[in-house]
Parts: C-alpha cells; structure tokens; sequence
C-alpha cells in the first residue's frame, strides 16, 4: 500500500523558508504571490495490512511533531 | 564519590570532544564517552551531557532522529529520576524532540546559520545550572546553528515565564526565538536545553570564561566531591 504523509506548519508559527521562496519567486517576476508556506511530503510503501492506527502513531511518534505540524495521511493505492 | 558524567555521542556529533574537556577540566571528575547505539548508560552518573553537532545529518527534523535512539530511552528515563542533563545546540534540539523540555527548535528567522558571540542575560540563577551567576548578569556566549529559533504556544511560554523556567534569554535578537528564549528548564530543574555553547568559554584562550559558572553551578549544586 502506497502512503503519502504531508506534513505542513501550523497556522500562526513562521515559516522562515516558505518567506524565502515568496521572496525567490518575486525576484524572478512571478506577480500574484500571496503566501508561501513550506512542507514536508513523505512517501512510504507498507504492507496492506498496516492499520490506520499504526499510521497514526508513525506520523505521531516520527514524521510529524505537532508542537509545530499538522499532518495528513493520504492512501495513494 | 567523585563526580560522574557521560558525554552522549551521536553520529553527526561535532561538540562531544568539547564538551567532555570542559566537563573534565571544571569537575575534575570522570567523563565517560557513550555511543548512541548503546541501550545503557554507565552507572552512578551525576550529570548526562548532549553535546552539539548535526546528529543524523538534520535529516526530518534537527535532533528529531537523535531523539529516537537507544540511549535516549536511557537518558530520559535518568532524567526522570532525577540525574541531572544538559543539551547544548543540538543538544536541546534532542532534549524538546524526545518530550524532555517544551517546544521546538525552529529554522532562524532569517534563515541563515549564526555563527558568534552573543550576549545573553541570566534570567534564573536559582537553578542548579546557573546558581554560580547572579540574576540579570550579562554573560557573553557563542551560538552556530541554524535551527535555534524557539517556538512554543503562547500559554507554555507564559508557564514558562511564570515558573521561572527561562534560564538563559538573549540581550539582542539572534534567530527569532519567542521572547528571545535562549534556554529553558523542565519542570524539575534538572534538565536544561540551551542553543549557546558554554562550553566553548571556559577559558580567556577561548575568548571568554563566562561559561565555566554553568559547570561549577553543577558541580556545586549536586554537592559531590570534584
């Protein structure tokens, strides 16, 4: 079973590198620009019995630390 | 019994060597050097130190795989019965990823790596880390990170403040950190999880001495013969 993670800043905390990007694409001259936040994409293969508890716990436990994340798990296939 | 102390050594570690030298010079006690593979750390150990460094490479979150490690299943479980620990740099970024210290170390506000002396200003001196400096003093210690940047939600920074729980804060901005949170204790006082390097200031041939109260401070507090 294909899973992709995607682990992205909380609202209200900063993101120094999504401000540097926004500031990278201004200065290439794309107009329109609102915000930039940066993420994180994890990609994982796991065995289809893999429980979505046991999902749950790995992004708890790992991928994700939620003083500062949010996550989202995502079944691909 | 002489003083005891293990210097915890992950791979990506840069500060271990530092750190077990200022340990053994200000103590005059005995430094073991542990891996991060080992499950157990040595026995009857006053103080656990995390040195600085990129363990693992920064890979998913500074500190973040560091924290997952066999021994720091070994390192919390000392800290909660209370031997003493101290995380420097990297160090406090293991020390908020394993749960020990609130809050996380982000990427610097502006964005590059910091790399020089800063000013800082004893908030606490009446923790077991910081009794040898008085309240207020101004103390001079290097930072080099690039992930130094504290954040916590607004009500455990008030906790923070509240319990007296910021050790250490900067006199000037740095990284970003909320109300320029240079170090924090737990709840105990007996973990503290600092960015700025004290060990890198434990002699005039370094630049500076102000980091050699943090030790004696230890020392003295835990009450164990050097």
């Amino acid at each position: 079973m294909k899973i992709r993670v995607h682990v992205s800043l909380k609202n209200g905390v900063l993101d120094p590198q999504g401000r540097a990007i926004h500031h990278a694409l201004e200065g290439l001259g794309f107009q329109g620009v609102n915000d930039v936040r940066a993420g994180r994409l994890i990609e994982m293969d796991v065995a289809d019995t893999t429980t979505d508890a046991a999902l749950d716990e790995m992004c708890r436990k790992l991928l994700a630390n939620q003083v500062i994340e949010n996550f989202r798990i995502e079944k691909v296939a | 019994m002489a003083f005891t102390a293990a210097v915890i050594t992950f791979p990506g570690s840069n500060c271990d060597r530092d750190m077990a030298v200022a340990i053994e010079q200000i103590t005059g006690g005995t430094v073991h050097r542990v891996w991060h593979g080992d499950a157990e750390l040595p026995s009857g150990l006053d103080f656990i130190a995390l040195p600085g460094g990129f363990s693992y490479g920064d890979y998913l979150r500074s500190g973040a795989m560091a924290a997952r490690s066999p021994v720091m299943q070994a390192v919390v479980a000392a800290a909660n019965r209370g031997v003493t620990v101290l995380g420097v740099c990297n160090g406090f970024q293991v020390l908020t990823e394993a749960g020990l210290l609130p809050g996380a170390l982000m990427r610097n506000a502006g964005i590059r790596f910091v790399c020089r002396d800063v000013p800082l200003v004893v908030e606490n001196n009446q923790s077991l880390f910081t009794a040898r400096y008085t309240a207020g003093q101004n103390i001079t210690i290097p930072v080099a990170h690039h992930d130094g940047n504290y954040f916590a939600d607004a009500e455990t920074l008030d906790r923070l403040e509240g319990e007296g729980r910021i050790a250490f804060r900067y006199a000037e901005p740095v990284n970003g950190s909320q109300r320029d949170i240079a170090g924090v204790l737990n709840d105990a006082g007996n973990v503290l999880g600092m960015m700025p390097h004290p060990e890198r200031m434990i002699e005039p041939a370094q630049g500076g001495s102000d980091g050699r109260a943090l030790f004696e401070s230890v020392l003295a507090g835990l009450g164990v013969a050097a």
